[in-house]
């Protein structure tokens, strides 16, 4: 709680205790407008719909869990589409930033200013510009749309992402180390592979997240950068939205809800256990 | 390392900015140029475009768009206030009394992002529909007017960018009001500043950069979107995401499509120019 040692509860005036919980209250509140959306997801998954329709509750089925990929062979072609382009991108956009972070954390050199404009400005532009700009290139050059086109896009706007999350990481770190590593003799790239490396994995593993996660998620930029032949997860849902959504794809969100929650979990435990499994943590 | 590069030391951040910079100059920067080439393009799809310099697209399009523009003006600043208004106490809560629930309580933020952002805005739409389970449950104990909907309403759209990027609000607050040192504002106190003044003459100044980048974070994306408009709104709720998506992937018109972006675009970099300078001369008088 407090830092100052806060008086326990029952010794505090009653007016006092309740305005102490009006905080917490509200924020459950709004955590729990946060999390309403997830809920209908998941719950609509289990609906027995009758026809094409799923908006009112009719029955508890698990009918939609059994068939998930067995409906519908193009929403399955999606999903492919989907996680091929996230990884294609997150692992591009992944090196090429880090790259960028550590030239930028790491040397002097001339050109900083338009180069940290050159970052922040994608960040800074909405995304229906981003993606309406890559077709007005797309079309003028006359690219083939498809999935080439779409992880062009998507690895373009996660550099600056990138960037912007592992300079933190790199910010924040002790040159000291990288010193002590070449005076007793690691040379350049020994001393980047022992030290350097693994102390700024964390930021990369991170930056790696941030854009897988915004990529398989992503629908402006890909829309305009698919074409008329190629679909996205989010893309296919779009689509369906207009002649009702299928519960198959309520269930597909669910699971891929559960997978994040799985990662996020096991990541922090992982996390945890490398800290307390080093007394003495180079990090902080 | 190779021997050359040990003896021209200088060139290795160069090569280590080539291949990103590169990116974002060919599919950043060039497609910008591209747009406006074509927004000062001529012609139609079958017969062509010519590049003739047509300055006058520009005030042609804020004229005959001027409505759905100032619409998403409007609607990016009503978000981001609303985002601002909600989003602060909680990030406050989380970063001052969070203790050992703070981390859990920041992984509820973010939980949204684990979920397709096009199947929250269409669950919303599942609960906000006129006989959904929300509305519909208060019409049926006769708490609502049986024509009362918010579906296809300002107030549908409104909601359903702010739940959007509410989290964008939060995390950046956070981040902010975190760092700050809570002995400082013990210190106001002590000085007889009351619990709001140590508020707004300490915690809430320290926390400007928060607010700074929690309002871009919200402002930037909601004007441009338009997915909540077609979902959730109707024609009357029209942003100017949804004329552009329109020009470009149906109509095809392209140079008014692309005028439109830049438009779109230069508006943005403009209320941030100004809101920067807002800022600047807020932490001045404070």
């Amino acid at each position: 709680m407090a830092h100052a040692a806060p008086l326990p509860d029952r010794t505090r005036p009653a007016g006092q205790r309740v305005r102490r919980a009006i905080l917490p209250a509200y924020t459950g509140l709004v955590v729990a407008y946060l999390s309403l959306p997830i809920l209908v997801m998941i719950l609509f998954g289990f609906n027995d719909i009758q026809g094409r329709f799923n908006f009112a509750w009719q029955g508890f089925t698990l009918e939609h869990w059994g068939n998930v990929f067995g409906r519908y062979p193009a929403l399955n072609q999606a999903l492919i589409n989907s996680l091929t382009v996230a990884v294609v991108a997150t692992v591009v956009a992944t090196t090429l930033g880090t790259l960028i972070g550590l030239a930028l954390t790491r040397y002097e050199f001339r050109g900083r200013g338009p180069l940290n404009l050159l970052i922040f400005l994608p960040i800074a532009t909405p995304e229906i510009v981003l993606g309406a700009s890559l077709l007005a290139l797309f079309v003028s050059v006359a690219a083939p749309l498809g999935l080439a086109t779409i992880i062009v896009a998507h690895i373009m706007f996660n550099v600056s992402f990138v960037v912007v999350t592992v300079r933190a990481r790199i910010a924040g770190f002790d040159r000291h180390l990288e010193e002590a590593a070449m005076d007793l003799g690691a040379d350049e790239w020994t001393t980047f592979r022992k030290i350097t490396l693994p102390l700024i994995f964390p930021g990369i593993l991170a930056a790696g997240l941030l854009a897988f996660a915004l990529s398989i998620d992503d629908f402006v930029i890909t829309q305009f950068t698919a074409g008329a032949q190629t679909l996205t997860f989010p893309l296919w849902v779009y689509g369906a939205s207009r002649i009702g959504v299928p519960p198959q794809v309520n269930v597909m969100g669910t699971i891929i809800f559960l997978i994040a929650i799985v990662g996020i979990v096991l990541w922090v435990y992982l996390q945890r256990r490398d800290m307390s499994a080093r007394p003495t943590t180079l990090e902080r | 390392m190779p021997g050359w590069l040990r003896h021209h030391k200088g060139v290795v951040p160069y090569l280590f900015l080539l291949p990103g910079g590169l990116w974002l100059i060919v599919f950043f920067v060039v497609p910008l140029l591209t747009t406006a080439s074509v927004a000062l393009q001529e012609g139609s799809l079958a017969s062509g475009y010519r590049l003739t310099f047509n300055f006058g697209i520009f005030p042609e399009a804020i004229g005959r768009w001027d409505t759905q523009l100032l619409r998403s003006l409007q609607y990016g600043l009503i978000v981001t206030v609303l985002a601002m208004l909600i989003g602060y106490p909680m990030a406050y809560t989380i970063a001052f009394r969070g203790g050992r629930y703070k981390n859990i309580l920041l992984l509820l933020v973010i939980l949204p992002f684990f979920t397709s952002f096009i199947i929250r805005t269409i669950s919303w739409k599942f609960i906000l529909a006129d006989q959904g389970f929300l509305l519909g449950t208060l019409k049926e104990i006769g708490l609502l007017d049986q024509g009362f909907r918010l579906l296809a309403t300002p107030v549908a759209v409104i909601s359903g960018i702010t739940y959007n990027f509410l989290p964008f609000v939060v995390l950046p607050l956070y981040v902010a009001l975190e760092r700050i040192d809570p002995r400082l504002i013990e210190a106001a106190t002590d000085l007889y500043a009351s619990r709001f003044q140590a508020f707004l003459r300490v915690t809430l100044p320290l926390s400007i950069s928060g607010v700074f980048a929690a309002s871009l974070l919200s402002f930037i994306p909601a004007v441009g979107d338009y997915l909540n408009a077609e979902l959730l709104g109707s024609r009357n709720e029209t942003m100017i995401g949804n004329v552009i998506q329109r020009l470009f992937l149906v109509n095809r018109d392209y140079p008014e499509a692309a005028a439109l972006s830049l438009i779109l675009m230069v508006g943005i970099l403009v209320s941030i120019f100004f809101y920067i300078r807002l800022l600047r001369g807020q932490e001045l008088t404070v």
